[in-house]
Order: C-alpha cells, then structure tokens, then sequence
C-alpha cells in the first residue's frame, strides 16, 4: 500500500473571529495530508467547540479535541494575565508531550504562547522533535502586529500577515497574499 | 420592487448606531429620499431598540439570528459595526458597505480595517455623527469589486515548508 505521509498537526483555536479565520485558513490544506488533527479549545468557548463540529464532521477518525483554561480573558490585565499564562504553561506541556505534533498551526491570542512555549522547551530537552510553527496574523491588523504576533516574532515561528504593508514594519513577517 | 437596507451590530452592543438610524430625521431622510429605501431590517444584538412609532417605513428587528447571511444577501445596503467578520462576509456578498465606527470603544484595531479597505475602495466608513452626510455618498457610487482570499495559498505554504 502506497500512502501519503501524514503530519500530525496541532491547531489553536482562539476564539470568535480569530477561529472563524482559522477554519478559512484549513479549508485550503489538505486534510488527508495534515491529520490527526489536534484542536484545542479554551473551556469556555462554545462557539469554537461548534465551528469545529461544523467542520470536522465528516472526518472525526481524523481528529481529537483538548479543552483548556483560557490564558488571558478580554478585559484581563496584562499583569494578571503573568499568572494565568503561567498555570496555562503547565497545563499544556503535557498535551504537548503527549501528541507531538509536526505542525502546529495558531492565530490567536488565547492559549497560543504558552503552547509554542511548552512545544520549543520539549524540544530543547529532545523530549519531542521540534514540531513548525506557523502564526498567521488576523486580517484585522493592517498598521501593525497583535500582542501574540509581537511576542512570537523573537520565537523560531514561522509568521504570516495578511497585509503587505506590515513585512516593511516587521521583517520576520511574510506575505503570500491574502488568505481568508 | 423596493429597496431594503440590513443594519448590523454583530454580537457587541451599539445603542447609538441603532438610535441614530431610527430616530435621526436626517439619517432616514438620506435613506428614503437619496436611496430610495423603503424597508429597514435591523440586528440589534444587546443594544437597546429605542422608540419607533414616529418611522415612516416598514422596520423589522431581532437580536441574533444563527447566520445573517440571508438579510445580507436580500438587502440592497449594509450598515454594519467594524467587525471584520461582518465586513467580510458583506464584501464577498458583493452588496455596498457602510461601516460605522463605535468611537466609545477606546483601543478599536478594527478600526483598522475599515479604514483600509475604504482606502482600497471597497466601502466607506464613518462615525454615527457622520452618518447622514456619508450615506449620501452612495448615490451612483460604484465600489471596486472584493476578491476573496484564497486559503489554497495557505495550503500550498505549508506544503512547502513541510516538505
């Protein structure tokens, strides 16, 4: 039997708009390609958990979900958002470990740092191999990077923006053209 | 056969946006005379519906619905809140934008993205008090046409870092 490789991938879903991008963006890949696919889904977010239902519903061998504590509400200062972002790191460290993706694909705020965090340590460690990063910028942002984007761009990340403009401003950013 | 007009607050609440459509003299005057609208469809998520005994065309209101893609689809103008969701959606719809920006959200990067995509041509955006004056920019306006995006170019990304 002649199988394509797969590429077990683990995808973040923030919430609201940000996951409504998300589901355009996996719309162009390949699904057969880019499973199982891992989502998770901040515990709270019911909207989310059922855009993915939506999506996911004819290919649910290829899937699996995680829900997890939100690391910073809408609202939340930035100073107590230090602690929940910490908690959330512990929490995602070994649902990293224990999926070891390949890819991991975000566009959020949410849970998305301490992820990337948790998946780059593991690797330091050679507990995991060093899965790709993909962040892709909110087509809300033409004049400048989210708080995830800013902080991401000092990671190995791999950062896509959804406006030319941004790529002069932050040269880490890549445009490859509009893409929800 | 008439024309209707859909605003849209989304899921946030918008109060002014909704007064000033339905009780700005000047604001149903634009619509009724220079757009010739004569029905009104209004998404007020958790604002509140002032009084509109006085209106004199048909108005139809809720709070949500699970998509609004048909009122969209049905209308002949959207006036919608800044999110980009809605916009969106209106663009690819292919119908003209009218974005209000809610001035009392401080910090709004959504802003953003009304203001660019007017820079583009594709819609136009103003505040509430600004509202009457900018809807009489509609009349003959021709926007440029919104091409989608094209999540493939996404697909083909990844294909080619990962190989």
């Amino acid at each position: 039997m002649n199988q394509k490789k797969t590429i077990s991938t683990l995808i973040v879903l923030g919430s609201g708009g940000h996951t409504t991008e998300m589901f355009r963006l996996l719309s162009g890949t390949d699904l057969n390609v880019y499973k199982p696919r891992y989502y998770t889904i901040a515990s709270t977010d019911t909207m989310s958990a059922k855009k993915m239902k939506e999506f996911e519903q004819n290919t649910l061998d290829d899937m699996n979900v995680s829900f997890i504590n939100r690391s910073r509400h809408v609202g939340q200062s930035y100073f107590s958002s230090i602690f929940t972002t910490l908690w959330a790191f512990f929490t995602v460290i070994p649902l990293v470990y224990r999926i070891r993706p390949k890819l991991i694909l975000i566009n959020g705020p949410g849970t998305c740092i301490p992820i990337v965090i948790a998946s780059l340590l593991l690797s330091l460690f050679f507990l995991i191999d060093r899965p790709k990063i993909v962040f892709v910028e909110s087509i809300c942002r033409v004049q400048s990077l989210s708080l995830s984007g800013k902080i991401l761009q000092y990671l190995p990340v791999h950062i896509l923006v959804q406006w030319p403009q941004l790529t002069e401003i932050y040269p880490k950013t890549q445009y490859i053209g509009r893409l929800v | 056969m008439g024309k209707c007009v859909f605003v849209t607050v989304g899921t946030t609440r918008f109060d002014q946006l909704i007064e000033t459509i339905v009780q700005d003299s000047n604001v149903l005057q634009a619509l009724v005379d220079c757009l010739h609208i004569d029905k009104l469809i209004l998404q007020i998520g958790n604002s509140q519906m002032p009084s509109h005994d006085n209106i004199s065309i048909p108005i139809e209101y809720y709070k949500y619905k699970d998509s609004i893609e048909n009122d969209i689809q049905q209308a002949d103008l959207v006036i919608s809140h800044a999110g980009a969701g809605t916009i969106l959606q209106t663009l690819e719809a292919h119908k003209p934008l009218l974005v209000v920006v809610n001035e009392k959200l401080m910090n709004n990067h959504q802003l953003e993205i009304a203001h660019e995509m007017e820079k583009q041509g594709y819609l136009f955006h103003c505040t509430c008090s600004t509202l009457a004056t900018t809807l009489r920019k509609f009349v003959n306006h021709k926007f440029k046409q919104y091409e989608k995006g094209n999540p493939l170019l996404f697909g083909q990304y990844l294909n080619e870092i990962m190989s």
